[in-house]
């Protein structure tokens, strides 16, 4: 534990010292949460300042091996970095699916020339992945996937479509789900193979979400060549990768309200309505905040409760399913909040005026959160099978 | 040390305390013990041998200072106990006495009452009942009970209604203004006492409750627990601690609903097949899987709170409670509910913990009195 002290001590210096003022701010905009990637545009010199200072310690990826770039730290002094992080407010340096998907998977299941090959990237955020999993007739039931990868001896041919790939027009590499044996049971004949979007036959096409943004494209793959290094784990055994992945691609969209913004929404309700001895004037949307606050705070206990559970070996299994749907149906609740909160302002598209239409888009944009990564009644399905045991029989 | 000093966890000592409460009250107190003294109408309410044997394993101590005899415990290990009880709802004097009545004296006692109560309390020789509420929905401010000075005491006159162990308690603890100054004061009745009517009032829970007229109570000095000193802070911390043991209790009792529930799933069979292979049910169920993982992280972070005296210990305390209460209707509904038919019979055990789960939920403020607590405690 002294060690640890010392750990402490010497983090918060360097935090001290290196964490920029203006990365210590709440996360506005998407842009002011670094992604990396060759396309990346930073929004300030401290925003890479901050990237590079971090990655130089394997920062990025605090507990992943120095052997790969990472910061090679145990679970607690993660557990460390982590407050002290959130002690000064720190952005997270990085943000990307090479850190929290196929960072995870290439070091679980991925061969040593993989690993060497794509980790440092990801650390030093010098790769943008994206991930190809839905497809248009099979999101829900992903196992059902269609996208053809056919052996051509030295390498594969990949010929299908993806879609909701999160970015794909901004990423570099694509980590992707394909069909190897069409002759299988559907979840024995899946492959997961990792190829640049450059190569040739790849399109991307973005789509126009209700919020206005596009975040989503649809992905085409015409003749795509793979190379054979690509394969990550074995042959027709990528279900099991897949079902990896999606447990921490549930963390990540659990974990949107635990991140650095304050989520509280009564100073948004002060600020809007202003008080009455006291009080805000509208009651029932009083008794409305205050409920959230109470899940948004129970949900952040949650989530440290099962981090420390984790840590200490304790646990149940599927609690990313339990993370996932709570975290976004809480994150839902908040939004239709603040639309409250601002009424018919909260509601405004476009003008300097309005933040053009920021609420609204936001708003709009976390109906998706319930559906992406697994839907809400999938979580529910998760939990009632594999932790509830029911259905069984 | 402004980094988090303490996980989310229970530690060796709390865990194994858990256990050993468990076995304890599924073994010798279980949900048959409170219909056998509800079909008895017993007079007591409880049963002497269990709270004896309670006594004994040291819980009468848990909160008490090792200075005056007890096992300085804290309130995360009494929550351990107070939640194995809702899966029980084993009737005792442990809240009124062991949490409340204990808090009340380390918190306010004087040197003398502590040294003569708490130890007299850890061996299980003197029981408490807090006598706060007057009215039928909780309002701390609502306190007409009043002290009137005279000589070199007091005389104590009003009314306290849904006294948890009024009874049955040896002492009643009375919350009442004092004199003119519009002060609280906290003092110690002898429940015995000429001038002290207390009638018992059979509750839905059957559990112990008693509403209890003061006219013209005689009391030294030296039964007040502050002194003249205002008690009103001391009054709306032992409202916190009694909230987040209830919190507690209810959590156990959900978690006990919930399980007999899925089991009960797991188990039915309708056209053929288990009635838990139906969606409709299992995504009920998951859902309350979901809602009472987030109760068990507030439960036991506002008994953290307690114990470290942390500066967010009302607002957690208000949330717990409120989660507590919304989570217990849901899961005690839903157990009838999902039972069906035979949910509603009284030779199940689900009617005990839907009755217990409402009186827990409005002793000390429902969800929305707590929702409205926390909102004004945010200051909006």
């Amino acid at each position: 534990m002294a060690d640890l002290e010392q750990f402490r001590r010497e983090t918060r210096a360097w935090l001290e010292a290196n964490c920029p003022r203006s990365m210590r701010e709440p996360v506005v905009e998407f842009e002011d949460r670094c992604w990396g990637g060759t396309k990346w545009q930073f929004v300030s010199d401290d925003q890479k300042r901050w990237l590079e200072v971090m990655a130089e310690r394997g920062w990025t990826a605090p507990d992943w091996p120095a052997e790969y770039g990472g910061g090679g730290l145990s679970k607690e002094e993660t557990r460390v970095l982590r407050e002290e992080m959130q002690r000064i407010n720190a952005r997270v340096p990085l943000f990307s699916m090479g850190l929290s998907m196929i960072g995870p998977a290439l070091l679980k299941y991925g061969s040593e020339a993989l690993k060497r090959q794509h980790i440092p990237n990801i650390v030093q955020g010098r790769i943008w992945w994206c991930q190809g999993y839905s497809e248009p007739n099979y999101g829900s039931d992903l196992a059902g996937l269609q996208t053809r990868c056919e052996d051509r001896g030295d390498h594969f041919i990949v010929n299908g479509q993806k879609v909701w790939t999160s970015y794909a027009d901004r990423a570099d590499w694509m980590f992707c789900l394909v069909r190897t044996d069409p002759e299988a049971p559907k979840h024995a004949g899946i492959s997961l193979v990792l190829f640049d979007m450059n190569t040739p036959g790849v399109t991307v096409k973005p789509i126009r979400l209700i919020s206005g943004k596009s975040p989503f494209c649809e992905t085409f793959l015409d003749n795509v060549r793979v190379e054979k290094d690509q394969l990550v784990g074995e042959l027709n055994r990528g279900w099991e990768l897949a079902t990896y992945l999606l447990t921490h691609e549930r963390e990540m969209i659990g974990s949107i309200g635990q991140s650095n913004v304050d989520a509280r929404l009564h100073p948004h309700a002060i600020e809007q309505l202003g008080l009455d001895r006291g009080q805000l004037a509208d009651s029932a949307l009083r008794t409305d905040i205050a409920r959230w606050e109470m899940d948004q705070r129970a949900f952040e206990l949650t989530a440290e409760r099962i981090t420390d559970e984790a840590t200490a070996g304790q646990g149940v299994g599927a609690a990313s399913s339990t993370l996932k749907y709570a975290g976004t149906e809480i994150n839902k609740r908040r939004h239709e909040l603040l639309v409250a909160i601002h009424g018919q302002r909260g509601l405004a598209w476009e003008g300097d005026a309005y933040d053009h239409g920021i609420i609204a888009s936001q708003w709009l944009r976390t109906k998706g959160n319930s559906i992406e990564g697994g839907t809400s009644e999938i979580q529910l399905n998760i939990i009632a099978k594999r932790i509830l045991g029911l259905g069984r029989a | 040390m402004t980094g988090r000093t303490m996980a989310l966890l229970l530690n060796e000592e709390q865990r194994m305390l858990k256990d050993a409460a468990r076995e304890f009250l599924s073994g010798h107190a279980p949900l048959t013990q409170l219909r056998k003294l509800r079909d008895q109408r017993d007079p007591l309410g409880y049963c002497p041998e269990t709270w004896r044997a309670m006594v004994e394993l040291g819980w009468t101590g848990i909160l008490v200072p090792e200075a005056e005899g007890g096992l300085a415990f804290g309130h995360v290990g009494m929550g351990q106990i107070l939640e194995e009880g809702g899966r029980t709802l084993t009737a005792s004097p442990l809240f009124a006495t062991a949490v409340l009545g204990v808090s009340a004296l380390v918190l306010a006692g004087s040197e003398a009452q502590r040294s003569a109560l708490l130890p007299a309390i850890v061996a299980g020789e003197l029981t408490l009942a807090p006598a706060f509420d007057e009215s039928p929905r909780h309002d701390p401010q609502a306190v007409a009970t009043h002290l009137r000075p005279q000589g070199d005491g007091f005389v104590l006159d009003g009314v306290k209604r849904f006294v948890p162990d009024g009874h049955s308690a040896d002492r009643l603890l009375v919350s009442a203004r004092l004199g003119e100054t519009g002060r609280i004061a906290l003092a110690l009745v002898e429940r015995s006492a000429p001038g002290v009517e207390v009638q018992r009032v059979v509750m839905a829970d059957s559990r112990n409750s008693a509403e209890i007229h003061f006219q013209s109570v005689q009391l030294a000095a030296g039964d007040l627990l502050s002194g003249v000193e205002d008690a009103a802070d001391t009054l709306l911390r032992l409202f916190e601690i009694g909230n987040v043991h209830l919190a507690a209790e209810l959590l156990g009792l959900s978690l006990e609903m919930f399980e007999q529930t899925v089991e009960y799933l797991n188990t039915r069979k309708q056209f053929g097949v288990l009635i838990g292979s139906y969606q409709g049910l299992q995504h009920r169920a998951a859902h309350l899987y979901s809602e009472l993982e987030l109760l068990k992280s507030l439960v036991l972070k506002a008994l953290q709170a307690l114990d470290t005296d942390a500066a967010e210990t009302p607002r957690l305390a208000s949330l717990a409670k409120a989660k507590a209460g919304e989570i217990a209707t849901l899961a005690t509904n839903e157990a009838v509910q999902m039972h069906g038919g035979v949910g509603m019979t009284d030779e199940l055990d689900i009617g005990f913990f839907l009755k217990r789960a409402r009186v827990a939920e409005q002793l000390y403020g429902d969800h929305r009195y707590h929702l409205q607590r926390y909102a004004a405690l945010c200051g909006y």
